[in-house]
Order: structure tokens, then sequence, then C-alpha cells
């Protein structure tokens, strides 16, 4: 097989959703993955040290999570799509360095494969509780985006979609899965590789000494030089200005910090992604993600058979969070189910945009998804 | 909710640029600094300004591409090495300078990527990205100034500082055992291990230039005068005085094993270029190993 062919493997696939988020790294032009072993992301690494080298990429197991956080900002400065992958404890270790990545604006993406915590909680079965994390994990004020995915094909989908707005964003971007969607196996299309789309990050065109690298144009963002190529830049942790240089001051403080969360608040309409089922009717709205949304479409079919007339809003993004829809949809809903598995995080989000409307949160602390009866029970409960 | 934000001044580049290329150009090494960066933040007496002018050295003897050339860095004092220099430079998180090196030089294998930081960036916090760099062999130079404390935050007691010493957070005197950096980076793996003090400025660069025209993990250690977090407590002296420690106590000891490079005010400070071996890099072996399996299947179709 010629390397072009190698790098999107063009058609039906039976893989598991970790296996579905490799090849989308790959078909998005992921050529570096940086990770350490952990349960139940574990499978994309495995996948992408065999398919790596396929295609020329670099495969690296670092010594932690930390490392390899650092190690993936390191080659996407020097211009290559980079990727790492984890679950709760390693995604608690890479929030230093996700925030070095907010703050000196590298595109790259942390695939988290959720599983019950806290600390090592259930290795090997699922949880939801990352949500508020990947919001607010790392110290600081930025901007996030973070997908979540319901099958092995939007792992495929929002892997790629993933790089896409990293680079179109020059921002971290977190696909926030969970165990059953990570382990669950499906069919899986890969489309042809031209109909994929694949965005790179805005280059300078301008001379060095005409270069300002954190100058961001209309949109927010800044063109992006890598290293080698002549502009010699300076990039900090530290609060920088224009130039790159640090700048200890508040008002340098004020012009950054609000850019890295202006770049993503003002892009919200076009990164914001839903699918809605029934919701043109909808007295009772079930806002999910992941796997409970799986349920949640279950429950909520029921419920229409039984004459109820439910709806269901589902996140493929939870970050930004889509707050405009909910907040058009609290207009003529009576009331809002919210099935997760943790203790109230999405469904805090949906209740501030409930515009007072009932909100239920249908709960669960991990090591097992929602039934579809547990979803319709709550239906039942706010009629 | 409704915010109420602060209004901004916009950014102008020319009232910016004019201020930082005012005094730019007056030295001949300025080409190899950032304009407008100095003065720096470093105290009298401090050693820093000497490694980093030993770099620059290196760089400038050696001929060495200034635009194939990155610096990364840690936090601390030697942390702000990086932001000083005319090239691509990357002032990273605490302890994490190598594994971002790992990343940008395997990305970008053309590159000399180079890492300046600090003893307690490099050996406490970073400690065990520095031994897993070491131990695969990853092509890069680590260039590690020791002060024997934590300057930045005040002057604390680090990794190496010396037993019985005093620092921010050792009022009655160190209890620890410090490590001795040279052993540690040769058992771990580094190809070639270093050792001088601010005072061997000329063998410094020698060992600098030697690392650029070499392939894979290179380590020296640079002692280096901390007059105001490690020399007052202590009672060195000033950063002269400490340099003249150096020149008393200091012994050349070449091509020793590691473990004989002792470090002691009192006894002697062993210094020399210590290791100097061959050894296939990480990238080396990966290309061999791994991806020639592919490159070779190419071939044949």
């Amino acid at each position: 097989m010629r390397k072009k062919d190698r790098e999107v493997l063009t058609g039906d696939h039976f893989l598991s959703g970790d296996e579905a988020c490799a090849e989308g790294a790959l078909a998005a032009g992921c050529r570096f993955f940086a990770g350490y072993p952990i349960t139940p992301a574990t499978e994309v690494a495995e996948r992408m040290a065999r398919r790596l080298p396929e295609v020329g990429g670099i495969y690296i197991q670092m010594e932690d999570e930390i490392a390899s956080m650092a190690a993936i900002l390191g080659a996407s400065w020097g211009g290559v799509k980079a990727m790492t992958a984890t679950s709760g404890p390693g995604f608690s270790l890479m929030m230093e360095n996700i925030g070095l990545g907010m703050m000196t604006e590298t595109p790259c993406v942390v695939i988290n494969i959720m599983r019950g915590g806290p600390s090592t909680g259930l290795p090997t079965l699922v949880g939801q509780a990352d949500v508020m994390q990947a919001r607010w994990g790392s110290h600081g004020d930025y901007g996030v985006i973070a997908l979540t995915p319901a099958s092995a094909q939007e792992m495929f989908d929002l892997t790629v979609r993933a790089f896409n707005l990293s680079e179109s964003y020059r921002v971290p971007v977190i696909l926030l899965s969970d165990e059953v969607i990570g382990h669950m196996y499906e069919k899986v299309t890969i489309p042809g590789r031209d109909v994929i789309p694949r965005v790179d990050r805005k280059r300078p065109r301008c001379s060095p000494d005409e270069y300002y690298p954190f100058l961001a144009d209309d949109d927010l963002v800044p063109a992006m030089a890598c290293a080698g190529e002549g502009y010699r830049i300076h990039v900090t942790g530290l609060t920088h200005d224009e130039r790159g240089y640090p700048v200890i001051t508040a008002q340098a403080q004020e012009a950054l910090v609000r850019r890295l969360c202006d770049k993503i608040r003002v892009h919200a309409d076009e990164i914001v992604d839903v699918r809605e089922v029934g919701t043109q009717d909808a007295e009772i709205l079930v806002v999910a993600y992941g796997c409970a949304a799986r349920s949640a479409l279950e429950a909520v079919t029921a419920a229409r058979r039984e004459g109820i007339k439910a709806g269901l809003l589902r996140l493929l993004t939870v970050w930004p969070f889509p707050e405009r829809r909910v907040r058009e949809l609290a207009a003529t809903v009576k009331a809002f189910v919210v099935p997760e598995i943790n203790y109230g995080q999405v469904a805090c989000e949906v209740e501030r945009c409930a515009c007072g409307k009932e909100t239920l949160l249908a709960a669960l602390m991990g090591g097992t998804l929602h039934t579809p009866e547990m979803i319709l029970d709550a239906i039942h409960e706010v009629l | 909710m409704r915010v109420k934000l602060l209004d901004l001044k916009p950014f102008s580049p020319e009232e910016g640029t004019e201020k930082i290329h005012r005094y730019h150009g007056l030295h001949p090494d300025d080409r190899y600094l950032k304009p407008g960066r100095i003065p720096h933040i470093w105290c009298q007496g401090c050693g820093l300004g000497i490694v980093l002018t030993a770099f620059i050295k290196a760089v400038d003897r050696t001929a060495l591409p200034i635009d194939s050339c990155a610096v990364v860095s840690g936090i601390g004092c030697t942390g702000r090495v990086a932001g000083y220099l005319n090239m691509d430079t990357y002032h990273t998180t605490h302890g994490r300078a190598i594994p971002f090196a790992t990343g940008l030089k395997l990305s970008k294998p053309s590159m000399q990527v180079v890492v300046f930081s600090g003893d307690g960036d490099l050996f406490a916090i970073g400690g065990n990205h520095l031994i897993h760099a070491a131990r695969r062999n990853v092509d890069l130079t680590v260039i590690c100034v020791n002060n024997f404390n934590y300057g930045m935050t005040g002057g604390q007691s680090g990794p190496t500082t010396p037993m019985a010493s005093r620092t921010a957070t050792t009022p009655y005197g160190n209890c620890e055992y410090p490590f001795n950096l040279p052993h540690l980076a040769y058992a771990s793996g580094a190809v070639f291990v270093a050792r001088w003090t601010a005072f061997h400025a000329r063998y410094l660069i020698e060992s600098i230039a030697r690392c650029f025209v070499k392939k894979g993990f290179k380590f020296i250690e640079v002692i280096s005068p901390c007059p105001t977090g490690f020399g007052r407590p202590n009672r060195v002296g000033t950063g002269l005085d400490e340099m003249k420690l150096y020149r008393d106590k200091s012994v050349i000891r070449n091509r020793i094993n590691p473990v004989e490079a002792t470090l002691d005010f009192g006894d002697g400070i062993v210094v020399g270029e210590f290791v100097d071996e061959e050894k296939p890099t990480f990238l080396e072996q990966y290309e061999k190993g791994v991806l020639s399996r592919f490159s070779e299947a190419e071939k044949e179709t």
C-alpha cells in the first residue's frame, strides 16, 4: 500500500471508539503522538504506535502525562500536528501544560477517555465527571473547546474536528469521551481523503522584521511561526505582549487574557455543535452527551410512544456550552432533564440557562451508564 | 450577565519598535540577543551572564546557523536565559523544558535544540524527565546552571544544596544529601558529561561548542555564584569572592568516572569533561528499527 493510502483508511471498518479516534487523528494530519499508558485510553496509544510509523510519524511513550503534554506542545511548535490521549488521573497531570498551551496558543489535541473518579477510582468503568475539569482544570482564565462524541463514528469525526478547531483558533482542544464510547466497537465509515476537511494553522505572511508573534488579526487569532522558520520568536508562559516578550503588568494581563477568553467566546456560534430530536414541540427536554445521550435517545423515543412531548438536545460540544440554544429552548419547554455520570456538572450549566424552568439532574456516580428507564423515570418526574 | 471591562490601549508596533531598538546593536554580541531585552533581571555577581556569554561565544565559534538553533528553558533565574537570545526560544513550565524540547527536536530533527535551566528545575521538579531523556539518548544539549539554591523565589534549599548549608528554608543548616549531577546524568545514559564553574569560561565555551557537533544527550553542569540567595546566608561573600573560591578549590580531572567528580567547597571542586561516548540517538534507533520497515515497503511497491 502506498504511504498516501495508509494515511486515510477510506472505507467501512469495525472499530472501537479509541481506535476510531486514532484513525481520525491520522486522517486530520496528526504526525506526532506522545503518551503514557492508562486505562481506558491505552488503545488510542496502541493504535498510534502501530499506525504512525506507517505514515512516517513519531510515536513516543513518555515517562508520564506531564511529559506527554509538554512533548506535544514542543512538537506543535516544530510545525507538526500533535496529540496525546489519557484518562482522569493523567488528565489531572496534564493540567499544568494544558495551561502552557493555552497561554502560548499552541494547537494540539488532548483526548480524555473519562473513567470513574476521583483519584484512581474505577479504571475500567465509565464516568463523566471531568467536564468541569476540562473547563477550569488549569489555573487562570482561558477559553476552552471540548467535544463530546457519542459513537465510534463520532470518535473519528470529532477527532478530525478537534484538530481543525485547534489549528483554527490556536488552542489545545479537548476530546472528552468516556469509557463506554472508547471501548465500544461499531461500524465506522472513513471517508475519502479528499472530502475530509483539514485546516492548517495560519502562517505569518510578512518578513521576520514586521512579524509580531502574538499580534492577533480581527479574528483574535495570531499567525503562528514555527521553530526554524527564521522568525526568532520568544514563546513564554509568562504574561507577554504582542512581541512575545514577558511584560508583568496589569495592562498586559488585561489585553492577553481577555483575548485568550474572547477568541473562543466570540466564535462560540461557529464552534458549538448540537443534535436535536423532537425539540420543535418538546415540553420536556433531555440534555445529554457522550454515552448518556445514547440512553437518552431511547428514553425520549419511549416517552413519545407514551404521548409525552419529550425532546433530546445532544451536545457534541460541551465547551463552549451551547447557552444560546438552551435559552431559546427554555422559552418553550416546561422542564429540563440532564442525565450525566457525575453529581451535576453540565446540569449546572443547563440550570444557569434554563430561565427559571425546572432542571432535574439524573445523576450516576460512575461505573455504569444510565438505562433508558432511569431517564424515562426522570421525565415522568418533571411532567 | 453583563460585563464591564477596562478600556484597553491598542498595541502600537511603531512606538514599541523605536523603544526596543534604541540601544540595540551597540555591542557586537547584540546580534545574538533579542532587541530590547537587555538589561537582564539577574543580580549583581550572578554567574548567569557568564554562562549566557559562553553559549553565545560557542555559537559564534562554531558558526552555528542561528535559525537552526532553538533554546528551551524551564522556570527560575536560568529559565530566563531563553528570553534574551535572538533565536527561537521557548520558556516553558517548571521542570518541563526537557520533554518540551524532546517534542520539538523529534518534530524538527534538523534543529540544534538546547535546554538551558537551573538545578532545581532540572533535578528536583524535572528530575524524572532528565533521567528519561538521557536514557532514550534524545539529541539534546542540556546546560544546567547550578547555584545550589532556588534563586528566583528568594534562596530556598534544593536538590544540590550542600549538607549543612544555610538557605531561606534551611535556617539551621541543610540536613539532606545533595545530588552529584554529572554522576546522575551519566548513570542515566548521557553520552557527554562535563562540569565547569563560571570561573572556567573558556573551558565552558569549548565544551558547549563540542556539544553542537556531537549527537545524543549531552549534559554540562555549570557551577555559578549566587551571592544573593546562597552566598549571603553561607558567608561566601560577593560574587567575586565566590569566583575566587572556584579558582582556588577547583581541580580539573578530565575523563574520570563521574562518580569521582566530588564537589566540596572545602576539599575541592572536581571539574572537567568526564564522559564523551558514542551511542545512537533515540531518533536514529527509531528510524532504523521502526520507520525503515515502512520506507522499505514503499520501495517494493
